[in-house]
């Protein structure tokens, strides 16, 4: 019998696709032969529209990059500019950065999980549980900043203003009871069976082949390559703190789900240990609203929920970024997506998706 | 804490293995010849000394006179990092080898430079524009980018 390859467009307006991103595969059958991501439908030109922007008004910009993810945006692009302006934030901001950043890598690790399960087909339960939690943290950064997802709380020396008095109650209480949470999104996914044949053994990537294709994050570690930036090149304060880093060892798409379980455990020891350190002070070390940081250039990366991020500027001494490039793991992770895909099948092709879990804001900038 | 090798450090190593490849170094980065760019980074990779083994970020700047394509490297194992550049003078036709047969990691970066920037990547598997569509003139992220005036105008001026 002869048959012939079809060419299937999935996307850019799927649900399973997690924003406007389009997968042209050519399949034979339910088999994918081939994969090319075609990307670009969100493409905003940030970096064209930071170069008319002063150094402060950016930080508005980096909230539109993950959008699930804005605090620690906004931390990577302010150490970016600290580095280049000499200015060091006080200690009480940078705890508070600290705290901020790792309640935004439990919202991003909840979502990638809820939304890697629906493409499984557990159709919205888990993830109407993840958002659940989320609505909660999202509720403390309300009162840290007025905002939810576009926050731009941090500023350029510091944060924009203190916590106040109610959000410590309100922090400690989401703390002690996230663990049970966890437990309980565990007890429903992690030793289910359909989870377990869908999810093992599937869409491998070797520690080799991660580090070669520039693969940072919960997608590395997956893989079995301990690389965190928060030991590797701790900033802020993730010096004084003490957590783990865990390690998958096969690098399939269980792996990567049960990474970012297994992080946001890690997460709640890191605000823990914050909330016991922190003592009051300042925190912000400048409220100038424009800066002429010498002529220079500087990259600090960070560790973002979805690796490292970083923000590449170059100064010409003006209030503006001569340019500025951000170091995406979003896009940048999807370097080996051919590779995770072909010989599986269309189903599969969903699941390895969601696992590598990229925010289209971030990949089109 | 990572180190951050500084440009002379690189500058020293990289003309160690080839003679008279470095134009020039500053504190952060160094400069290395543009027909040398795949055989140098080949060498930051696989040396042991060097090991190189992660490419953080390929990126470029318009100069308006040069532009420089900017290599931020990192070792996972030594747990260094450093900044490598090329420099590329002209506006027009701006070449230069691909290193996506060193690091895999360099292929979507290199497409986003050729897109937004126009350097294109000599050796590269898949050189086309990725965030702006087929078809698109010019290169946005230039210094001497314009946008095309729209072909029509809202009823009240504008």
């Amino acid at each position: 019998m002869h048959t012939q390859p079809v060419i299937v467009n999935i996307g850019p307006h799927h649900p399973s696709t997690h924003g406007v991103f389009r997968m042209r595969l050519t399949m034979d059958g339910e088999n994918i032969l081939d994969v090319e991501p075609v990307i670009g439908y969100l493409h905003r030109g940030s970096e064209k529209l930071a170069e008319e922007r002063h150094y402060t008004q950016v930080i508005t910009l980096t909230d539109r990059m993950d959008y699930v993810a804005s605090m620690t945006n906004n931390q990577a692009y302010v150490l970016s500019c600290e580095q280049l302006t000499g200015i060091t934030a006080p200690d009480r901001g940078q705890y508070l950065r600290v705290i901020a950043a790792e309640l935004q890598r439990i919202v991003s690790h909840l979502v990638a999980t809820g939304f890697f399960l629906q493409d499984l087909g557990a159709f919205a339960t888990p993830l109407m549980y993840a958002m659940r939690e989320r609505e909660r943290v999202l509720d403390l950064f309300e009162m840290l900043c007025g905002a939810r997802i576009t926050v731009s709380y941090m500023r350029i020396g510091g944060v924009f203003q203190d916590a106040p008095a109610e959000f410590w109650p309100a922090l400690g209480k989401i703390v002690d009871e996230l663990p049970a949470f966890i437990d309980e999104l565990e007890g429903l996914i992690s030793k289910n069976e359909i989870v377990l044949s869908r999810t093992q053994g599937v869409s491998v990537i070797s520690g080799r082949d991660a580090v070669n294709a520039s693969i940072t994050g919960p997608v590395l570690r997956a893989s079995g390559v301990s690389w965190d930036l928060r030991k590797a090149a701790p900033y802020d304060v993730y010096d004084r703190v003490s957590f783990n880093v865990p390690l998958g060892d096969q690098g399939d798409n269980y792996d990567r789900y049960i990474i970012r379980i297994r992080e946001i455990r890690e997460s709640v020891k890191i605000i823990e240990q914050c909330v016991k350190q922190i003592e009051p002070g300042p925190v912000r070390a400048t409220s100038a609203m424009l800066f002429r940081p010498p002529v220079g250039e500087s990259y600090v990366p960070i560790e973002a929920p979805k690796g490292e991020l970083g923000f590449y500027l170059v100064s010409d001494g003006s209030i503006a970024p001569y340019r500025m490039h951000v170091r995406a793991p979003s896009l940048i992770n999807l370097t080996l997506l051919k590779q995770m895909l072909v010989g599986w099948k269309l189903s599969d092709a969903i699941v390895s998706f969601g696992s590598i879990d990229v925010n289209m804001g971030e990949v089109d900038r | 804490m990572t180190a951050a090798v500084s440009g002379a450090d690189l500058a020293e190593a990289v003309s160690n293995y080839a003679y008279d490849s470095v134009m020039d170094s500053d504190r952060d980065a160094a400069w290395v010849k543009p027909e040398l760019i795949l055989d140098i980074c080949r060498f930051l990779r696989n040396d042991p000394s060097q090991a190189y083994d992660l490419l953080s970020s390929v990126t470029a700047v318009d100069y308006v006179e040069f532009f420089d394509v900017v290599y931020h490297l990192t070792s996972i194992s030594r747990n260094a990092s450093t900044v490598l550049k090329v420099r590329l003078y002209g506006r027009e036709a701006l070449s230069l080898s691909s290193v996506t047969s060193v690091w895999a990691g360099a292929d979507l970066q290199e497409r986003e430079v050729y897109d937004l920037l126009g350097v294109s990547f000599d050796g590269h598997p898949n050189l086309k524009r990725m965030l702006t569509w087929e078809g698109f003139q010019g290169h946005p992220l230039r210094r001497d980018y314009l946008e095309p005036p729209l072909p029509y105008t809202w009823p009240h001026g504008g």
